[in-house]
């Protein structure tokens, strides 16, 4: 049958009844909205996290006590002390590391901050200066520390703009005022900006301290809970993981690897890591949408044997003037799966709208950097969908029709 | 050779637990050009007859050579396109498709030619013209008389230059001007352009613009005669 009479012939037979048809693919509709919004938000989802874990740098490596978790038993590990001075000190070797530019030790924890009556629950960041390069945040007030401070575990602070907030006045002067924590008193020395959710710290609601300060007179202890180094260039991070690794096995005499008391990340595992997991996620909703198409598919099937039979009387004409069985075959599985393909189109359509709107909410009101992709990958997946649904769903009333005799079809009253 | 050729031809409906036997020992020949009525009382087996000609229904035991070749050894695709280029049919019902116009129900036939798409439209008009219902191109089935949906009816049927017409009960829902109308083109295509027609009928008066009775009485062939005062066009019915 030639393709365009073909294609008219199958847009008459839906715009015979046009608001069954509007119905009947409701289902898909729904079914592909979602598939959409769940693609789309993913992405954006997706595209947030790696986005605040490339602002780090990618030549950052981070070091972090404890078993890389094989296993859930394993996450809770026994080693969270296994990093201390002199991993740091040996780090810092050149002939150990040479790629390494910078080093910063990290230790923090909750606490309760004081000032007078006030009282605030934060965290702690005991760190160095290089803190402010790394995650590209200045005090808006005051100063950061001096490499003097830091070495001679100086009780000075940086507070973050919510630990303001909750412990001062509006308007009142901030730097050189005292607070106090787990009865240390810390003197204030710069505040920092408003500047939201970064990673797995949040600077708003934060105490940056030296960590010499913060382990000795905050947490008393004398291991780190994380390093984070920098090389020099991208291309040797591999070499440097390799150098880390070796430097601490001899620290810690270990010859096993598989008994590393610590385990070190690069920004490409981070990314790779969040990628598998959001993946996976995205993945698992947009099967649970996938259902409703199912459902849907059972919606079209049904309706299309409604109108075969309706038409009986048509497909025995149509074989009485030459029709063969493929004929009318193709001419209802076109039907089907234009039905789809158009409820495809509008789920797609109304599916990134309303991604859009959302990203809009988000960035707007909810403050999140969130960018809308236009996802083309998703258009062409929605409309194979739903093509491959009208295919799927349609073949048995097609077949139905082909299959009926032209005298019966004739005689049907 | 004859165009048709039936050698005890029957058929039996299988309608569960009552069997039918709708036909039985039929012997039949018609030759390429002629005009054949089959007349009967209701039951007769004439439309059953009808339809196996028209290869439109299987028979179930007997023989049926069309142009000399055993139809049961067709395959259906071979059928198919058999029917497109060869047969037209009107029916007592019309069967025109609903909603749609007339031009594009005389059309329709052509789709499953091999007819270039481009040819369409000219030879759907042309056919209407000849049977007088240009003014109506655009018009739907609804908006038509009786009379006007047969005269489509029979447009559509000419469409591929078919050799044998087959018409059951052409004039069977149309009053007798109309009936009369339908039946002088008939005759016109049998007589001016040489077409078969084979066409059943309960009306002695349609039967007679044929060369040839056939009557059917439960199924069986009771006679088969040539018709003496045969009609033509202009005879009108008093």
């Amino acid at each position: 049958m030639k393709i365009k009479y073909s294609l008219k012939t199958a847009i008459k037979g839906l715009r015979t009844n046009r608001s069954r048809s509007l119905l009947t693919i409701l289902g898909i509709v729904i079914g592909i909205t979602a598939i959409m919004m769940v693609m789309s938000l993913g992405k954006g989802a997706q595209d947030l996290i790696l986005n605040q874990i490339q602002s780090i740098g990618s030549k950052t490596i981070a070091v972090v006590p404890g078993r890389h978790p094989t296993g859930i038993s394993d996450s809770l590990s026994t080693f969270t002390d296994s990093i201390k001075n002199k991993d740091v000190e040996d780090l810092q070797k050149k002939n150990n590391v040479p790629h390494l530019t910078r080093i910063m030790p990290i230790v923090f924890g909750p606490v309760v901050a004081t000032k007078g009556n006030q009282i605030h629950q934060t965290t702690v960041f005991g760190v160095n200066n290089f803190f402010a390069e790394i995650y590209n945040i200045y005090p808006e007030d005051g100063r950061l520390f001096t490499d003097e401070e830091v070495s001679s575990k100086s009780a000075v602070a940086i507070i973050g703009s919510k630990v303001r907030d909750e412990l001062f006045e509006p308007g009142e002067l901030v730097i050189g005022q005292k607070i106090r924590v787990k009865n240390q008193s810390l003197r204030i020395i710069g505040v920092l900006p408003n500047k939201g959710q970064f990673s797995f710290i949040s600077f708003d609601d934060a105490l940056i301290l030296p960590y010499t300060t913060a382990q000795q007179y905050i947490f008393g202890i004398k291991y780190f809970n994380r390093l984070v180094i920098e090389t020099d260039s991208e291309a040797n991070i591999a070499a440097t993981v390799s150098d880390i690794e070796t430097t601490l096995r001899n620290n810690h005499n270990i010859t096993d690897p598989e008994k590393d008391d610590f385990f070190v990340e690069t920004q490409a595992q981070a990314i790779a890591m969040v990628s598998t997991i959001t993946n996976a996620l995205t993945l698992f909703l947009a099967a649970v949408a996938a259902i409703s198409l199912v459902v849907g598919g059972v919606g079209i099937m049904n309706i299309m044997l409604v109108s075969v039979t309706e038409r009986t009387r048509e497909i025995g004409l149509r074989k009485a003037v030459g029709a063969t069985n493929r004929s009318i075959l193709t001419q209802f599985l076109l039907e089907s799966v234009m039905l789809t393909s158009i409820g495809g189109v509008i789920g797609i359509t109304l599916g990134t709208g309303l991604s859009f709107v959302i990203s809009l909410v988000l960035s707007k009101f909810v403050g999140l950097n969130w960018a809308f992709t236009f996802p083309l990958t998703a258009v062409f997946l929605g409309l194979g969908v739903s093509g491959a649904v009208g295919l799927i769903f349609g073949i048995y009333p097609a077949r139905q029709a082909a299959r009926k005799s032209p005298m019966e079809a004739l005689r049907y009253e | 050779m004859a165009l048709i050729e039936i050698k005890k031809l029957g058929k039996i409906y299988d309608g569960g637990e009552n069997e039918t036997l709708a036909l039985s020992d039929i012997d039949l020949k018609i030759e390429k050009g002629d005009f054949v009525a089959v007349i009967g009382p209701s039951g007769s087996g004439k439309s059953t007859l009808l339809h196996i000609l028209g290869f439109l229904d299987h028979y179930t035991f007997g023989q049926y050579l069309f142009e000399g070749r055993e139809v049961s050894e067709y395959k259906p695709d071979e059928v198919a396109k058999l029917r497109s280029q060869k047969f037209g049919f009107v029916f007592q019902a019309f069967n025109l498709l609903p909603r749609t116009s007339v031009l594009e129900n005389v059309k329709m036939p052509l789709v499953y030619s091999d007819v270039p798409e481009k040819e369409w439209n000219n030879l759907a008009r042309q056919a209407i013209e000849a049977v007088g219902l240009t003014h109506r191109l655009d018009h739907q089935p609804s908006q038509l008389s009786g009379g006007e949906k047969q005269r489509v009816a029979i447009a559509r049927a000419l469409i591929n230059n078919p050799e044998v017409i087959f018409a059951d009960e052409p004039t069977g829902n149309l009053d007798s001007k109309s009936g009369k109308a339908v039946m002088d083109i008939i005759w016109q295509l049998n007589t001016k352009q040489k077409k078969t027609v084979i066409l059943i009928t309960h009306e002695t008066y349609t039967a007679e613009h044929a060369r040839r009775i056939i009557h059917l009485l439960d199924g069986k062939m009771k006679n088969d005669q040539l018709v003496a005062h045969r009609r033509g066009e202009g005879d009108f019915h008093k």
